[in-house]
C-alpha cells in the first residue's frame, strides 16, 4: 500500500518569459503519496496555485512515459533526477522522503533559451536532423524491405542509438553545454546501417556543423553519459568524430579507402 | 431526412478498385504543384508522412503542431508494432487474409474499399520505413523478424524492440524534417489549431494560436489535411499523452465536417491499474506481451495468498479457458470486457484488488530470461519503475483503459471530410478499423494515409482548383472565426470561477467513463445526458484560469481543450444510445449473446453513424453511410 511523504520544500525557478530575469520560489507540499510520480505532485501544485488564484507553473510534459523526451527538469542539480537511466516523468516519489528539500530548474544552455518558468526552446536539436539526420530516400521508390540483410548486431547496435528521445538532458549535463551525445547519437544510427551509407560522411560533416553554430564543444567530460535517460554511449561520440575527420578529406574519393 | 453521404468508393472488383482509382485519378504537372498551398495539422505519424510526401512532390506545406518538436506527436509512444501482409514467415498471411481479419476484428463495421485499400498498401510502408533506416527487429540471417497480435493467427507484426512507434515517427520525422531543412515545409510548431474556415462551402484555410505568445493569426490554403490523433482523453485517464485532444477535429465539425461514431472507442486490456487518486493518466503495456504472458485470476474471490503460492489449480486462465483457439491472444474489446468481469466479480489482484495477472512464469521457465529480456527488457524495466514489482519475480498486474479511438471525422474514399478541400488522416479520421481496432494496425493506418493515400486523393481535388485565386486571411470569414477564438479565450479568463480546467476533465471523463466505456446501457446514458449538459454549464460559469492570454499558459490550453471534450462527451454518449446493438468496442448490456458476447444487429446497424454538427451536441443530427459486404460474409465474431 501506498504511504504518504510530508511536508516536501519546493525550490522551484520562476520566469515570466524569456527576457525576465527570473528568481527561485518556495512552495510547500504538505502530504503527497509516494505512488504519485515527481510530475504528479507538480500537478498538485499547480491545483493549489490556482485554488489560490496564482498562476501554475509552466512546466513540459507529454507522455508520461519516458519515449517522447517532452519532459525535461533540472532536479537538485541533476538533469532528469536522482534516478539513473529514468526521465523526469518516470521518476516517482517514492525516491524522495519526508520533509525533502528539492531544487527544481529548467535545462540551463545558452542554445536552449528559457521560453518562460521550467521550459526552454529545444528548437536547435530540429536545426541539427534537418541539416542531416536522415536518410534520402523519397515515398514510393523503396526496394523490397529484406533485399538488404542486416546482420543482427548491426541493426542492434543502430537500434542502440537510435533510441536517443531528444530530451537534451546530455546538453543541460554538459559544463560546455555541448550536444555531441545527441548528435552522434543520430550519426551512429544512420551511418551504421547499410541504408545510411550513401550519406554517410556528408551527414556527419553537415550535422558536426550544423551543432557547432549553435552548442558549446566536447571536452569529454562524459556527463552526458550519466544524465541519459536511455543509456547512450558516449562511443558514438568517436565514431562521429571519425567519420567527421574522413569527411574532411580534401578528395572524397580516397574516403572508402581508409 | 437524413443526408445521403457519397463515399465515393470507385466501381470493379475489391481487388482492382485502388489500382484504377489512381489510374483514373486527375494528376496536377510536377512544375504546377509549387503553385498549390497544403495546411497540414499534425505531424504525428499520418502528418509527418503526409507532409513529407506532398513536399517531395512539390507542394508548398505548412505544417503545424503544438508539440515543440514534430517528433514528439503522440505516435512516438506506440510499443508493439505495425502489421503488413509482406508474408515472409510463409505461413499463410496475404493482403486478403490482412483484410479479411481487420474487417473481420472491427465486427463488420467498416467499408470494405478503405480496408482493402490498407491491407494493399501495408506491404509498401515497411519497403519505405526500412529504407528510411528504421532499425525494424532482425533475425540473426539478417532478415526482418515478425511477432504476433490480438486477432491474427500468423505473423505479420514488425517491430523495433517496445519502441516501434518512435522509430517509425523519428523516420517520419526525419523524411520531413529534410524537407523543411530544403525548403519544401515551413514549420510551425508549438502552435494550435482554433478553428477551421471555410469559404462558400469549401476549406479555404485555419486560424491558429501561438502558445509561446497568444497570438491568434489565420493561414489559407488550397487544401487542409488534419491528422490531429484520437480522443481518447476524453476519459481524462487514458493511456494517451497528456495534451492529446479533440480541439481540430471538434472545431472542423462546428464548421460542418461530419463526426462519425463517436461512440467507438478502445478501451486496451493491458494496462497498469490506477494507483491513487493524483493519478494523472495510465501507462500501456503493450499487447505483445500476450504473445508469452498468461492472463490469470485467482479463483476464489477471498484468495489471500501471493501469486506464485497459488497452485495451479486454484487460478483461472479465463482467456485460455473461453477462447481456448486465440487464448491470451483475444482481441482487445474481448479480453477488456473479460478482465473487467472478474474484476466485477471480486476476483481483482493487488492492493485495490482492481486488476489480473498476466504472467511470465512459464515462459521464463519455457525460453529462458534472457529471451524474454531480450524481447521484453524495456517493458519489464517500465513496469517496475511505474508499480515498483518486479515482473521477472512476480507477475505484472493489468487493467483496460482507453487506449483509442476507432471513431472520428467522417472521410469518403479520398479521405476528404463532408467539407471538400478538408482531409483527414490517421487516427483522426474514422476510416478503417470498424467498431474495433487490432493491435499494431494503427501505425499502419497512419502511414497508409499520409504516405500513399493523401498524395493521389488531394492531387484529384487541386488539379481543377489550378490558376484559380483562393481566398486570402483577410476575407470577412477568417476575420470573424479569429475574433470568435479571441474572444473564446478571453472569455475563459474572464469567468473568474473556482476550479481549474483539469478539476473539470477529471469529472466529466468519469461521467463518460462511468457511463460510456467499456459497458454501457440505455439507463446510464440516459443519466450521462443529463449529467454532462449541467456539468458544461457549471464549467461555463465557475472555471478558473489564472495568468493571461499573452504569454504561454498552459492553464488557459487545457481550458480550451476541456470545452471541446464536454461537447464531445455528448455526443459520444447520444451516439452510444442510438446505436442499440453491441459490436465491438461499443457493448450495450442489453444486447448481448447468451455467453455474454457482442450481439450485432446487422438489419438496423449495419452502418456508419455520421454527426452533423446543429449548433449544440445534443440536438446534432444522425446522418448515416450504409456499409455493403461483398467480399466477406457477415458473420458472428468467433475467437473461440
Ligand atoms: C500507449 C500507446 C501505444 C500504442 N501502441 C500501438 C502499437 O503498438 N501499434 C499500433 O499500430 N498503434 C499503437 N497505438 C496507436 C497509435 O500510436 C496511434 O493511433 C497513432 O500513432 C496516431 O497517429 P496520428 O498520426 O494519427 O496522431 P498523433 O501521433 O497523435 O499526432 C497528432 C499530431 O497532431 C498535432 N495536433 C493535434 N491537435 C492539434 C491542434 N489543435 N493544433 C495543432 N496540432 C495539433 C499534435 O501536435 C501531433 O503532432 C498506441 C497508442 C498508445 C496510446
Ligand atoms: S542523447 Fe540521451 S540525454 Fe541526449 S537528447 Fe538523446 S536521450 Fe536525451
Ligand atoms: S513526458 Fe515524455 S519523456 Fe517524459
Amino acid at each position: 500500500m501506498s504511504n504518504h511523504l510530508k511536508d516536501i520544500i519546493l525550490k522551484i525557478w520562476r520566469q515570466n518569459g524569456p527576457q525576465d530575469s527570473g528568481h527561485f520560489e518556495t512552495y510547500k507540499v504538505d502530504e503527497i503519496s509516494d505512488e504519485a510520480s515527481f510530475l504528479e505532485m507538480l500537478d498538485y501544485l499547480n491545483e493549489q496555485l490556482i485554488t489560490d488564484g496564482k498562476e501554475a507553473i509552466v512546466f513540459d510534459h507529454d507522455c508520461r512515459e519516458g519515449i517522447c523526451g517532452t519532459c525535461s527538469l533540472m532536479i537538485n542539480g541533476q538533469a532528469h533526477g536522482p534516478e539513473r537511466s529514468t526521465a523526469t516523468c518516470q521518476l516517482h516519489m517514492r525516491k524522495f522522503s519526508s520533509g525533502a528539500e528539492i531544487v527544481i530548474e529548467p535545462w540551463r544552455a545558452a542554445a536552449f533559451p528559457i521560453i518562460k518558468d521550467l521550459m526552454v526552446d529545444r528548437s536547435a536539436f530540429d536545426r541539427i536532423i534537418e541539416s542531416g539526420g536522415f536518410i534520402t530516400s523519397i515515398t514510393g521508390g523503396a526496394p523490397d524491405a529484406n533485399l538488404i540483410p542486416i546482420p543482427k548486431p548491426v541493426a542492434d547496435s543502430a537500434m542502440d542509438s537510435a533510441e536517443c528521445i531528444g530530451c537534451g538532458a546530455c546538453v543541460a549535463a554538459c559544463p560546455n553545454g555541448a550536444a555531441n551525445l545527441f548528435t552522434s547519437a543520430k550519426i551512429a544510427h544512420l551511418n551504421l546501417l547499410p541504408q545510411g551509407q550513401a550519406e554517410r560522411y556528408k551527414r556527419a560533416e553537415s550535422m558536426i556543423e550544423k551543432m557547432d553554430e549553435y552548442f558549446g564543444s566536447c571536452t569529454n567530460h562524459g556527463e552526458c553519459e550519466a544524465a541519459c535517460p536511455k543509456e547512450i554511449s558516449i562511443d558514438v561520440i568517436a565514431l562521429a568524430n571519425a567519420d567527421y575527420r574522413k569527411a574532411k578529406l580534401k578528395n572524397r574519393k580516397f574516403i572508402s579507402r581508409i | 431526412m437524413s443526408t445521403q453521404l457519397n463515399s465515393k468508393i470507385p466501381a470493379g472488383p475489391l481487388g482492382d478498385k485502388w489500382s484504377s482509382y489512381k489510374e483514373d485519378v486527375k494528376l496536377v504537372n510536377p512544375n504546377n504543384k509549387r503553385k498549390f498551398k497544403v495546411i497540414v495539422v499534425g505531424t504525428g505519424l499520418a502528418g509527418a508522412s503526409a507532409a513529407a510526401t506532398l513536399a517531395e512532390l512539390g507542394y508548398q506545406v505548412d505544417a503545424f503542431t503544438f508539440h515543440d518538436s514534430p517528433r514528439r506527436a503522440h505516435s512516438i509512444a506506440a510499443q508493439g508494432g505495425i502489421n503488413a501482409a509482406k508474408n515472409y514467415q510463409g505461413d499463410g498471411d496475404s493482403v486478403h487474409r490482412l483484410f479479411h481479419d481487420t474487417i473481420k476484428g472491427g465486427d463488420f463495421r467498416a467499408r470494405e474499399a478503405n480496408v482493402h485499400r490498407l491491407a494493399e498498401v501495408s506491404v509498401n510502408i515497411i519497403d519505405q520505413m526500412v529504407a528510411q533506416g528504421v532499425p525494424f527487429a532482425r533475425e540473426y540471417g539478417g532478415l526482418l523478424d515478425n511477432r504476433s497480435f490480438g486477432g491474427a493467427q500468423v505473423s505479420r507484426t514488425f517491430y523495433a524492440r517496445g519502441q516501434t512507434g518512435q522509430q517509425l515517427l523519428l523516420g517520419a520525422y526525419q523524411q520531413l524534417a529534410r524537407q523543411i531543412g530544403l525548403g519544401g515545409v515551413r514549420l510551425f510548431n508549438r502552435t494550435e489549431l482554433v478553428d477551421v474556415v471555410t469559404v462558400e462551402g469549401r476549406a479555404a484555410g485555419i486560424v491558429v494560436r501561438d502558445l509561446t505568445t497568444g497570438e491568434v493569426t489565420s493561414h489559407a490554403a488550397h487544401a487542409v489535411v488534419l491528422a490531429t490523433g484520437g480522443y481518447g482523453n476524453a476519459f481524462f485517464l487514458s493511456t494517451n499523452a497528456m495534451s492529446c485532444n479533440v480541439t481540430a477535429a471538434w472545431r472542423a465539425h462546428r464548421k460542418g465536417a461530419y463526426f462519425a461514431n463517436p461512440c467507438y472507442t478502445q478501451i486496451h486490456p493491458t494496462c497498469i491499474p490506477q494507483s491513487d487518486e493524483f493519478q494523472s493518466k495510465l501507462t500501456l503495456m503493450s499487447e505483445s506481451l500476450r504473445n508469452d504472458g498468461r492472463v490469470w485470476v485467482p479463483k476464489n474471490p477471498d484468495e489471500k495468498r501471493g501469486a506464485a503460492e497459488i497452485p495451479e489449480e486454484d487460478r483461472d486462465y479465463y482467456l485460455e479457458r473461453l477462447y481456448p483457439s486465440y487464448g491470451n491472444l483475444a482481441p482487445r474489446d474481448i479480453s477488456s470486457r473479460a478482465a473487467k468481469r472478474a474484476v466485477d466479480k471480486g476476483l481483482g489482484v493487488g492492493p485495490l484488488k482492481n486488476g489480473v495477472y498476466l504472467d511470465f512464469a512459464d515462459a521464463i521457465a519455457r525460453l529462458g530470461k534472457d529471451v524474454v529480456k531480450e524481447r521484453y527488457g524495456n517493458l519489464f524495466d517500465m513496469y517496475e519503475r511505474i508499480a515498483g514489482e518486479n515482473p521477472y519475480d512476480m507477475p505484472m498486474r493489468m487493467y483496460p483503459a482507453s487506449h483509442y479511438t476507432m471513431g472520428g471525422l467522417w472521410v469518403d474514399y479520398e479521405l476528404m471530410t463532408s467539407i471538400p478541400g478538408l482531409y483527414a488522416a490517421g487516427e483522426a479520421n474514422f476510416s478503417d478499423h470498424g467498431a474495433n481496432r487490432l493491435g499494431a494496425s494503427a501505425l499502419m493506418q497512419g502511414l497508409a494515409d499520409g504516405y500513399f493515400v493523401l498524395p493521389y486523393t488531394i492531387g484529384n481535388y487541386l488539379a481543377p482548383m489550378l490558376n484559380k485565386a483562393i481566398p486570402s486571411v483577410d476575407h470577412p470569414e477568417f476575420k470573424a472565426a479569429e475574433l470568435a477564438a479571441r474572444e473564446r479565450f478571453t472569455g475563459y479568463l474572464n469567468i473568474g470561477g473556482t476550479r481549474s480546467p483539469d478539476w473539470f476533465h477529471r469529472e466529466v471523463g468519469k461521467i463518460i467513463w462511468d457511463y460510456c466505456g467499456m459497458e454501457r446501457t440505455e439507463q446510464g446514458l440516459e443519466k450521462a445526458l443529463s449529467e454532462l449538459p449541467a456539468l458544461y454549464d457549471e464549467f461555463k460559469k465557475d472555471l478558473r484560469v489564472t495568468g493571461s492570454g499573452e504569454s504561454l499558459n498552459q492553464t488557459l490550453e487545457k481550458a480550451g481543450r476541456v470545452d471541446d471534450f464536454f461537447q464531445l462527451g455528448m455526443l459520444m454518449c447520444r451516439d452510444a444510445l442510438e446505436r442499440q446493438e453491441s459490436c465491438g468496442g461499443h457493448f450495450r448490456s442489453e444486447y448481448q449473446t447468451e455467453e455474454g458476447e457482442a450481439l450485432r444487429d446487422d438489419d438496423k446497424f449495419c452502418h456508419v453513424a455520421a454527426w452533423e454538427w446543429s449548433g449544440d451536441p445534443m440536438t446534432a443530427k444522425r446522418n448515416v453511410e450504409e456499409l455493403e459486404f461483398e467480399n466477406v460474409h457477415l458473420a458472428t465474431r468467433s475467437y473461440k
